[in-house]
């Protein structure tokens, strides 16, 4: 049903369903109409003009109607290309789908013959299927169908090797299905909309290629007519006459370019990534709502997020993923924010330096000041400037951040040149002092490696180095060390603490991991919701957390030397934060809850450096038992 | 003596490399090294190790999703060398990684959940609704699910479920692969706990896999520290990271985030594994170990006892 409505918004892919629907409605509809017979020879009328007593569109060079033989070809057309088209995508998809699944020789044997197929020029080999069965619109038929094959046949082996790898198939192996019924049931289901796709796609091509032999009179033979006989016959008098050949060429015309305009809107209705709108071009800067009230600006610290809001609007439901955040870090500080997903952690992260993407993210209130300077609503052209210049990133998977096919040396060079011009040697000179200031053993080599050339953790160290590029004030790090092994892992949290050291950078570290804050980090905020729930010095918060939140949470992370134990789980799951409670969001998980929870704003209290969002906190004494 | 559960004798996994067009055949990746291991009726063998050490391959060879190079796999005294997962499924059964990606995005629960019933058991379906409102009812999940399709269900929901689907074969052992690690913290503690309570009234046997030495340490009853495809440590969960014997084990546990702990890189910057291409004679942790010796050049080490329960492949091992 999603899919209709996506199909009726492209509306190109609407007006081609429309004429479709017209044509084949019209064809289907031909034995009932009140037309002359297709077939009967009339010399005395022969090459009538259109509009002529008793012929629309006139007649042919032996004087048969061709309103009729135009309507007879169009159905004859129409079905013998959706039917090449059902035959090449049924056979094509199976062999496809036994070459991906069995793989291996099979595959190999069957994808080569494929190939041989496809070495031929597809008209050659169809020519050569009709002469070798003699000409005849079903041997035609055989030919399109059989030259179509191998396009099927590799587009859905590609699909089907994707999907036979995935963790589900093996899951159906061991719960005792055989092969068969593993292609029937749980391969087959998901290449289907991938065969229809391809099929919508290539079934204008067929009604061409069709028409193609019947022109050279390897197809429907006389008297009965398609469309592309009719041209063919018409060959002769191309001049003389010409309506003869407008009519039928028009008509293929008509039908080619609707099938096509609704095939790419099908493919486009269909395709899973078209759909979660991942083609969209984000804006350069995520928006700002008009209405944002902005917040007044603090002195010392570097970076300042004042009552942040950050929200999504999808159709008519809005995420509120940050709900009012405020934040700072001074030069030499680390500050962790600590939360699950879902938590607004990492688009907090990214509204700082307008990173969300746009649409559906909107910043709708609060303010980041960066030395005085208010960031959200800033122009794109100095939120670029200030983009790894002065506050850059590090994200969680180095592998998705480096590209592929440069080398890591030119991508550093690039970060650098973004911001100054920079000659070649002395780019590379500075590429090298880079990865030797992030550890890279041998840098001079190593500055010409490709990513795929290096382990995770080396990976790691790039997109470190790349964020130093420009000696930048502050990092904003996102889960940098999730993805990452625990020995690496360690090495990489040493690194970020000996930089901030040595260079009076301010650290954002975004992680799920109480272990890591409480190495790296000197204060931390702990998120729920899109709101902080709790924040102050890390020792004090790990020592004695407050918030029923922060202390379950604690309490249901297994910390390495305590052996074997139960584990005092939360019950329940984290709200959705487009249909948040009103008061607490924790409250319908919390065991301290009362019904003042459940109702009204639950205001961020400050005592002394530390700061609780909680009407029942855990008291002191509780906490440190 | 009790039969083990699962017992392993020197089980192995070469992937072959193929030959190149006119070269001579190349010898292949080994994965898993031999390895021998018994596990006991109702305990949980934990088995820790960084990506690429060949915890997955081991795991997807004990439930015969690829056949053992060398090696046989023993379930319950009966040996297991035939290569059809229907066998295996009744008697051993998988947890995956990635609970969503595990179901079939195009089936509801209820479809995934008769499979094993009626493909393994031959249930009709009376009896298969029944059986699966009891397992249902065991891991608490709501019999409303059962129309739903798994894109509906947050992670945590769906690792239930695919523990659903391993329960449903009926099979007394469960090879978990990394079952919490894709899952958010508060909902990990969940999912353990149902886990431990499942093993206590089911009677089952686990092999728990995971990267996460914390969690493998608060659920395992025995540990198997794997490096490079082989077991380098063995021992009871309280002393495998209190007291490590083998120098990698004692690298793994001081890498651990803890809290309170003061933060500096255990080892030095380059940690490469080594090549599998490649693969160096001798002890495969050696040129990251502290206490390598010539010996360790030449000679592979073997597990070994040191003491009571604990064992370790090492030829300088740490004291005990």
């Amino acid at each position: 049903m999603r899919s209709l409505a996506l199909l009726a918004r492209n509306r190109l892919a609407l007006g081609g369903l429309i004429v479709m629907g017209l044509v084949v409605f019209l064809a289907l509809l031909t034995p009932a109409l009140p037309l002359k017979p297709p077939n009967i020879t009339d010399t005395s009328n022969r090459f009538l003009p259109p509009f002529s007593q008793g012929a629309i569109l006139g007649t042919d060079h032996l004087g048969r109607d061709l309103l009729s033989r135009l309507m007879w070809g169009t159905r004859l057309s129409l079905a013998v290309g959706f039917a090449a088209a059902l035959i090449a995508a049924t056979i094509g998809a199976a062999i496809g789908i036994v070459a991906g699944y069995y793989g291996g020789r099979t595959d190999n044997v069957i994808m080569r013959g494929v190939d041989m197929l496809m070495a031929f020029p597809y008209i050659l080999l169809a020519l050569a299927i009709v002469a070798a069965l003699g000409p005849g619109l079903i041997n035609a038929l055989v030919a399109v169908a059989a030259v179509n094959i191998p396009f099927f046949a590799r587009n859905i082996r590609g699909i089907t090797v994707g999907i036979a790898h995935k963790e589900f198939v093996d899951a159906a192996r061991l719960s005792g299905m055989s092969d068969a019924r593993i292609i029937l049931t749980e391969i087959l289901p998901n290449v289907i909309p991938v065969i229809v796709i391809a099929m919508s796609t290539t079934v204008g091509w067929m009604i061409l290629e069709t028409a193609g032999l019947s022109f050279l009179g390897l197809g429907s033979q006389p008297p009965v007519a398609d469309l592309g006989s009719m041209l063919g016959e018409a060959r002769a008098a191309l001049i003389t006459n010409p309506h003869t050949s407008i009519v039928p060429g028009l008509m293929i015309l008509v039908i080619v370019m609707a099938i096509n305009l609704l095939g790419d809107g099908i493919r486009d209705a269909l395709d899973p990534r078209l759909k979660s709108g991942a083609l969209n071009r984000p804006l350069p800067a995520t928006l700002v709502a008009p209405s944002r009230q902005p917040a007044a600006q603090h002195a010392d610290a570097i970076l300042t997020l004042d009552n942040l809001q950050t929200q999504f609007h999808v159709k008519d439901r809005v995420y509120r993923a940050v709900g009012g955040v405020s934040l700072s870090v001074k030069p030499g500080e680390c500050l962790g924010i600590i939360g699950e997903s879902g938590s607004g952690k990492s688009v907090t992260a990214l509204s700082v330096m307008g990173l969300v993407a746009s649409p559906p993210g909107i910043i709708t209130g609060g303010s980041v000041h960066y030395q005085g300077e208010d960031l959200v609503g800033a122009p794109y052209r100095r939120l670029r400037t200030l983009r790894g210049r002065e506050v850059a990133y590090i994200f969680q998977d180095p592998q998705a951040t480096l590209h592929p096919l440069y080398r890591v040396g030119d991508q550093l060079i690039e970060a650098i040149t973004a911001h100054r011009p920079l000659s070649r040697d002395e780019g590379r000179r500075k590429a090298i002092d880079l990865l030797d200031a992030v550890r890279i053993p041998n840098a001079s080599a190593r500055v010409n490696d490709y990513p795929h050339e290096m382990s995770g953790g080396m990976r790691q160290r790039v997109g470190i180095a790349m964020a130093l590029a420009n000696d930048p004030e502050v990092i904003i790090a996102d889960e940098p060390t999730t993805a990452l092994d625990v020995t690496v892992q360690a090495q990489i949290l040493s690194l970020l603490d000996d930089l901030r050291r040595e260079r009076g950078l301010a650290i954002v570290f975004i992680t799920h991991d109480f272990g890591v804050v409480g190495q790296l980090c000197d204060r931390v905020a702990v998120m729920y919701a899109g709101r902080i729930v709790e924040q102050g010095p890390t020792r004090a918060i790990l020592d004695a957390p407050r918030h029923p939140y922060t202390a379950r949470l604690m309490a249901c992370v297994p910390e390495l030397g305590g052996g074997k134990r139960r584990l005092d789980a939360i019950p329940g799951l984290p709200p959705a934060v487009d249909d948040l409670p009103p008061g607490c969001a924790f409250a319908p998980r919390c065991d301290r809850a009362t019904e003042t929870c459940r109702t009204g704003e639950i205001p961020l209290d400050k005592v002394g450096d530390r700061a609780l969002r909680c009407l029942h906190p855990v008291t002191m004494t509780e906490a440190v038992s | 003596m009790t039969t083990p559960a699962l017992r392993l004798d020197t089980l192995s996994k070469t992937f072959p490399l193929g030959r190149s067009l006119f070269g001579p055949e190349r010898p292949g990746v080994r994965a898993v090294h031999p390895i021998t291991l018994d596990v006991m009726p109702g305990e949980t063998l934990g088995i820790v190790g960084e990506s690429g050490c060949g915890k997955s391959t081991l795991a997807r060879m004990l439930v015969g999703l690829i056949p053992p190079t060398t090696g046989t796999i023993e379930i319950e005294g009966a040996a297991l060398d035939n290569a059809d997962p229907a066998v295996f499924g009744k008697r051993i059964q998988y947890v995956f990684q990635d609970p969503i990606s595990s179901l079939n995005p195009r089936k509801t629960i209820r479809q995934i959940m008769e499979a094993p019933l009626k493909l393994l058991h031959g249930m009709d379906r009376a009896a298969r609704t029944t059986r699966i409102a009891e397992i249902f009812e065991t891991v608490s999940l709501r019999a409303d699910f059962l129309d739903r399709y798994p894109h509906e269900f947050s992670g945590g929901q769906a690792q239930r479920i695919g523990i659903a689907r391993a329960l449903a074969a009926e099979a007394r052992i469960l090879i978990l692969d990394e079952p919490v690690s894709a899952l958010d913290v508060s909902v990990q503690a969940q999912v353990l706990n149902l886990l431990a309570d499942l093993k206590a009234r089911l009677g089952l046997t686990y092999l728990f896999i995971s990267h996460d030495l914390a969690v493998v340490e608060a659920v395992s009853d025995r540990i198997a520290v794997l490096y490079f495809g082989s077991v380098v440590e063995l021992g009871r969960a309280e002393d495998v990271f209190r007291t490590p014997r083998h120098p990698y084990t004692k690298l793994l546990a001081d890498s651990a985030p803890v809290v309170g702990r003061p933060l500096r890189a255990p080892e030095g910057a380059e940690t490469e594994l080594p090549d599998p291409l490649n693969p160096p004679e001798g002890c495969a942790f050696r040129a990251r170990c502290p206490r390598a010796t010539d010996l360790c050049r030449k000679l592979v080490p073997t597990l070994a006892p040191a003491d009571a329960g604990h064992s370790v492949a090492c030829h300088n091992p740490l004291g005990g």
